[in-house]
């Protein structure tokens, strides 16, 4: 095989020949099928930067609504050299390493994790935390180091708060599934201010995670990180353990029990 | 046909097992009510509306009685008592016990003959509402046609806001939905209280009062009266307020409830003792009033491993079977639950998932099984996501499903679009109909995987039965047996709600309902 071709500067959409610019789009009108829709749709394509766009599908999907598909030349294009994105500090560590720096903290690092608000879906700090795992990486709980606690669903900040000062958490993890209206961020927000409010917001890492979160946003909110889509336990477990190694050097610690 | 043998020996004996883990818990129910019982009696009989504040009468009326420590009488003493006494309504005796000065002490007053007397006539009309509303969805549901053929399209709607609802409600029927059901806020199964009035804010579905249950039958009657086709309607009996939804559904002429004996405790943290006595009476009332339930094993697979733990769905439907025919309910109204949720990239886990479809197939041959989607391993891939859910199209109908929820190939990114839904009602067609007879033509092979497989699930569904029977429900949860959640006792919320019954305890309502209930011993 041959070495790839470098990633050029100027990104265009890919489909069958370099610089076509083909995608899809899927999308409703409220109108019913007809040369009128068809029209409507070809348009609406061609103002989202379709050029020629064909209108592949047009069906009739409610009393008053159209579902369409449309394939178009996107006539857009993305400076990749000018894209910079906040990554995490993190580096790729082995679960051997991780257990070695646990080892010498010299403790058990508590970590509480919850889904919070009215937000009912663990699937997400369930993979993270619970001894299972998510594809084949086991879940914090399964490290020796770690003393993980998962407070489930519908954990209400405060408690969480409480929760987290009994157990003496070194990190906190929060999960955010619902995201209708940008109710994740308030809430999210909510349990910053209420953790400076009461002081102790540089005694713990708080982590936030969910299909919409991403690090930038978790860093807008007053996270320490923020972890998206595709997120392993092991990728959690390294930023924890080398945030913890950077804070133990000068460690003001409040623990209670 | 695609059988699979089954050890009817073993059955019956995962049955008995069941009987007895029920017959336990019956013992406790039998001799306690819960705040959300009692606002349930108190609505059945009449009692409606809120303050400025958006407290709901049955509310006050019950937080009132429970704060002088007398709820160990239930409402309806008081009620009967105030009606004896002259108040001309049970609504104007439940305002002045709710709002009123303090309540007189059980024992002042009319004697027990006397209340007893009094709720005769409030009785008849409470039930009459139900049966009222049965008849009314019956008669509407033969007007149009009946149902469709199994597996019924079950399709999810959940904007938040209840006229957008509705909107999606109808499309989704004119795109050929059997059932829709409208998703609850997520916080409220942990609401101690049921909202008042039509709703237009809420987060991850919307709330279900008893005004929006009226928008979206009005909805779904208008689209049935365009197309001739009966749609039903589905919300869910759970959570805190679990009896209380369930009479409004059935006054309200729903069709199905999302209903299990042990949901709350094991996904809501609901205490133990709090729901066993809920759903005692949510049942009573959906059995007199035709509702067809659904049972939520499906989400034992989305905490413990699919692969692992199929054995403890099984045994769970067993128990909320036990628990539903306690309660006077029909095999034919109980949609036991499971769920396609094995890993689909390993190898043969078709094979294991129809296993087990064809097994709950057989064991529960009356029952309108509910057959939920993968949701687990879905990712933000629809088109990939679109062929899982074809797959699980197509176990279901070999299989014969008859409530089948369907997967959207937007699972794992927010709440169904319309063209989600329109897509995954277009895909079940297809499937459904393309291989309509598979179940039919095929015989699987002696000993092979399939099976195996359906052996295997029922033979540990037994030995975790016989553990539970021996342990006790309130242990075998205590040490994770289900969904490997574990609760205690007294534990969880709701349980300050659960109060003895005294003696005195008056609910001719539910003395009616027991009564009345033709339980459907199986030969």
């Amino acid at each position: 095989m041959s070495d790839p071709k470098p990633e050029p500067e100027i990104l265009r959409a890919y489909g069958d020949r370099e610089g076509d610019g083909m995608v899809q789009m899927s999308f409703t009108l409220r109108i019913l099928p007809g040369e009128r829709a068809r029209e409507a749709a070809k348009r609406f394509a061609e103002a989202h930067g379709l050029k020629e766009p064909l209108v592949t599908s047009m069906e009739q999907a409610s009393p008053e609504h159209t579902y369409f598909v449309a394939y178009g030349h996107s006539v857009h294009s993305v400076d990749a050299s000018a894209i910079h994105v906040e990554e995490l500090g993190a580096r790729e560590l082995s679960r051997d390493d991780i257990e070695a720096q646990l080892k010498a903290l010299g403790r058990k690092v508590v970590i509480v994790g919850a889904c919070t608000g009215s937000d009912a879906h663990t699937v997400g700090i369930d993979a993270i935390v619970n001894y299972k795992g998510y594809d084949g990486d086991k879940g914090l709980e399964s490290y020796k180091g770690f003393d993980a606690h998962n407070l489930g669903a519908q954990v209400e900040n405060a408690e969480l708060c409480a929760r987290a000062r009994a157990l003496g958490a070194d990190a906190i993890l929060v999960s955010q599934v619902i995201t209708q209206r940008n109710c994740h961020k308030e809430n999210a927000a909510a349990l910053v201010a209420m953790i400076e409010t009461n002081g102790w917001r540089h005694d713990v890492i708080l982590l936030l995670g969910g299909p919409r979160i991403d690090n930038k946003l978790a860093r807008e909110l007053g996270f320490d990180a923020g972890f998206g889509p595709g997120t392993l336990p092991r990728h959690v477990a390294a930023f924890v353990v080398e945030k913890l190694a950077e804070r133990e050097t000068a460690p003001v610690r409040l623990k209670p029990r | 046909m695609a059988q699979v043998p089954v050890d009817t020996a073993k059955v019956a004996r995962c049955r008995a097992l069941a009987a007895s883990v029920a017959g336990d818990v019956q013992s406790f129910i039998d001799t306690h009510t819960t705040l959300g019982v009692e606002r349930t009696v108190a609505r059945a009989y009449g009692v409606t509306g809120a303050d400025p504040e958006g407290t709901p009468l049955a509310n006050a009326l019950v937080d009132r009685i429970h704060a002088q420590g007398f709820t160990g009488h239930g409402v309806a003493y008081f009620l009967g008592r105030a009606l004896a006494q002259g108040e001309a309504s049970i609504q104007e005796a439940a305002e002045a016990l709710a709002y009123g000065g303090p309540i007189a002490p059980p024992g002042e007053g009319p004697g027990l003959e006397a209340i007893r007397a009094a709720m005769a006539a409030p009785t008849d009309v409470a039930l009459a509402r139900i049966d009222g509303a049965r008849a009314a969805r019956e008669a509407n549901k033969a007007g149009h046609g009946g149902l469709g053929p199994t597996p019924l399209k079950y399709v999810i709607v959940a904007t938040g806001n209840i006229y957008d609802d509705a909107t999606q409600a109808k499309a989704a029927a004119f795109a050929g939905a059997d059932i829709v059901a409208v998703i609850r806020a997520t916080a409220q199964s942990l609401l101690d209280y049921v909202p008042e009035g039509p709703t237009t804010e809420g987060y991850g579905g919307t709330y279900a009062t008893q005004d929006n249950f009226r928008v979206v039958r009005t909805a779904l009657d208008e689209i049935a009266r365009e197309t001739g086709r009966y749609v039903q309607q589905t919300n869910y009996s759970s959570g805190l307020c679990m009896s209380e939804i369930a009479w409004m559904a059935a006054v309200e002429r729903l069709d199905m409830l999302l209903n299990d004996a042990m949901y709350g405790i094991l996904f809501r943290d609901i205490n133990m003792r709090r729901t066993f006595v809920d759903q005692y009476f949510s049942r009573r009332i959906i059995a007199r009033s035709g509702i067809v339930i659904n049972t939520g094993e499906d989400n034992y697979l989305t905490t413990a491993d699919a692969v692992e733990q199929a054995h403890t769905v099984l045994a769970s439907q067993f128990v909320n079977e036990a628990f539903a025919l306690r309660a006077g309910l029909r095999e034919e109204q109980m949609g036991l639950g499971h769920a396609f949720e094995i890993d689909p990239w390993k190898e043969d886990s078709f094979l294991l998932e129809v296993a087990q479809a064809q097994l709950v197939r057989q064991v529960f041959d009356r029952h309108p099984i509910k057959w939920m989607p993968p949701t687990k391993f879905k990712t933000g891939d629809i088109f990939q996501s679109h062929v899982h859910d074809a797959m699980f199209n197509l176990a279901g109908v070999m299989t014969s499903q008859s409530i089948e929820l369907l997967g959207m190939f937007s699972e794992a990114i927010h709440t169904p679009l319309l063209m989600d839904r329109y897509l995954a009602i277009k895909g079940a067609k297809y499937v459904f109909g393309t291989a309509r007879h598979l179940g039919d033509e095929i015989q699987w092979k002696p000993g092979g995987i399939v099976e195996t497989r359906a052996r295997d699930i029922l033979d540990r569904a037994h030995d975790l039965l016989v553990d539970v029977e021996k342990e006790s429900i309130w242990d075998a949860i205590g040490r994770g047996a289900f969904a490997d959640v574990k609760r205690t006792r007294t534990g969880g919320k709701g349980h300050a709600g659960v109060v003895r019954r005294e003696p005195e305890y008056t609910n001719p309502l539910l003395d009616v309902l027991e009564r009345d209930a033709l339980v459907p011993g199986r030969g």
